[in-house]
């Protein structure tokens, strides 16, 4: 219990003292998630709805691969984008392997199908209710897509915000393909795991700390932005 | 879209580049851990204008990130596994720089005796008699093959051993936790213990054997073998660690008063 009250010390006075070191790491790990989130949606959002509107032969094999691929371990997919971007392996010329960019990859892999996984479970509510009204429009599948994005907003919102917990929150991956390099690839995840490997508990908790407050406040910003969860709107 | 995503993608790879020169190492979790690192790489970086990037894995690791040619060069400590590395021409030598020691961990009543050891191989066989719960790295490090080599030098096999050995398969903190934990014994190297948050029960019960010397090398990538590696920022790295500035840094880095590396590098 008292490494749990001298962590919080530790985190305040870290946030408090503006930290360099705090700051820089605290950016970096927003800098990737939020890089891999950006990605991850613009592939996982459009193909998510594109599984609940179009019946294709391979569509149920498509989802259940999805679902199965949501409990992707990150360790692994942070062992095969290792082999891939070595030096010795088929994409080692990019050079890529313990950088920043590295990091976002692994994180796109594992979020995506996340992130498709929910936006197709969405979609499908939504679009048995506006089924009828957009086939009778005659639109065409792009649109439809685009009209059942926009006005399933709110639960997409959930399936991305699912998807930047998971990544702000992951160490296996990244520590294999970022490598933990200080004021290069460390982020908030992988000092926590260093500074628990030195028996510095305090520091670590006040990390935890920081990430678990890094994490809330995102959540409340984008929903500030996107104005959902307000009087009269729900 | 897809060109949006794939500037994207160059933003952000162009943004991670830095200006001053990097070079990445592999080093040992004991070099990281004991806190020399924080006191060598400034002064490397106000002398040369370098930046080290530390990449920090167990020395069966850094020998692999060696062989892909994945850094530019390693600092590790076991000797037949660096010998083997230079023999396959993964690198072209090995250049000795400075030596810790390892030594024997355990709960502070000390139920095995080992205290009262005159030899390392005399402290590994009493706790083999008394068979207390030992943590073992079993993660391939140059302090795991250590650990291996004292137990066949005192005529124990440890892969015979029952469930009182464990091998955790993590790096020397996460070890030294997990022996925290267990109150167990482990071998864990001086620098690392000293400079260890969590000793709990812990006490440093036997040390000074010269079994236990513990040769740090540092070894350049060679760049025959992989021409892309900073062979020539490796050269200039290896030749500052065997400065007099260096020996300097390394000889006078205490903790609590304790000495924990001694410079050793010869000459050319």
């Amino acid at each position: 219990m008292n490494d749990i009250y001298e962590g919080l010390v530790a985190a305040f006075w870290l946030v408090v003292t503006l930290d360099s070191d705090l700051m820089q790491i605290s950016l970096r790990s927003l800098q990737v998630s939020l890089s891999a989130l950006l990605i991850a949606s613009a592939i996982a959002l459009p193909l998510g709805t594109f599984l609940a509107i179009r019946r294709f032969r391979f569509r149920r094999l498509v989802i259940s691969l999805l679902n199965a691929l949501m409990g992707l371990p990150p360790v692994v997919v942070g062992l095969i984008v290792y082999i891939l971007l070595s030096r010795s392996g088929p994409f080692g010329v990019l050079g890529l392997l313990f950088t920043p960019t590295a990091m976002i990859i692994a994180q796109v892999i594992i979020i995506t199908p996340l992130i498709a996984s929910i936006t197709h479970q969405a979609m499908r509510e939504l679009w048995a209710e506006y089924h009828d009204l957009l086939i009778s429009l005659n639109t065409s599948p792009w649109q439809r897509i685009k009209t059942l994005i926009w006005d399933g907003r709110r639960n997409l919102l959930t399936a991305s915000l699912a998807g930047f917990g998971r990544a702000i929150g992951e160490v296996g991956a990244i520590m294999i393909v970022g490598g933990n390099i200080d004021n290069a690839t460390r982020v908030l995840t992988t000092a926590i795991a260093l500074e628990t490997g030195k028996g510095d508990f305090a520091l670590a908790l006040a990390l935890g700390f920081v990430l678990i407050a890094l994490a809330i406040g995102i959540n409340i910003c984008i929903h500030w932005l996107s104005r959902t969860e307000r009087e009269g709107r729900w | 879209m897809i060109t949006r995503i794939a500037a994207l993608f160059t933003a952000l790879s162009l943004s991670t580049t830095v200006l001053a020169e990097d070079i990445k190492l592999a080093v040992t979790t004991s070099f990281e851990n004991s806190g020399l690192a924080d006191v060598l790489l400034p002064a490397i970086k106000e002398d040369l204008d370098l930046d080290v990037q530390l990449l920090v894995v167990g020395t069966g690791q850094a020998l692999r990130l060696g062989q892909a040619g994945d850094v530019d060069a390693i600092l590790v400590h076991s000797r037949a596994a660096e010998e083997k590395f230079v023999a396959e021409g993964y690198g072209t030598y090995r250049r000795e720089i400075m030596y810790n020691d390892f030594v024997f961990i355990g709960p502070k009543d000390d139920p095995a005796g080992v205290g009262q050891a005159t030899s390392a191989a005399e402290a590994l066989k009493r706790i083999g008699v008394t068979k207390p719960a030992f943590v073992s790295r079993g993660d391939d490090s140059g302090t795991h093959k250590k650990e291996i080599a004292l137990w066949r030098a005192a005529d124990l096999a440890p892969e015979t051993f029952g469930a009182w050995y464990r091998a955790v398969g993590a790096g020397m903190g996460a070890s030294l936790n997990t022996a925290a934990g267990l109150d167990a014994y482990i071998l864990a190297d001086r620098a690392s213990w000293l400079n260890f948050g969590n000793k709990a029960n812990l006490d440093l019960l036997y040390a000074g054997d010269a079994a236990l010397f513990n040769q740090y090398a540092f070894l350049a990538v060679n760049p025959e073998k992989h021409a892309h590696v900073r062979n020539d920022l490796a050269v200039q790295l290896e030749d500052w660690l065997v400065s007099p500035r260096a020996a300097e840094l390394i000889n006078s880095y205490t903790i609590n008063g304790e000495t924990l590396f001694t410079f050793n590098a010869a000459p050319e």
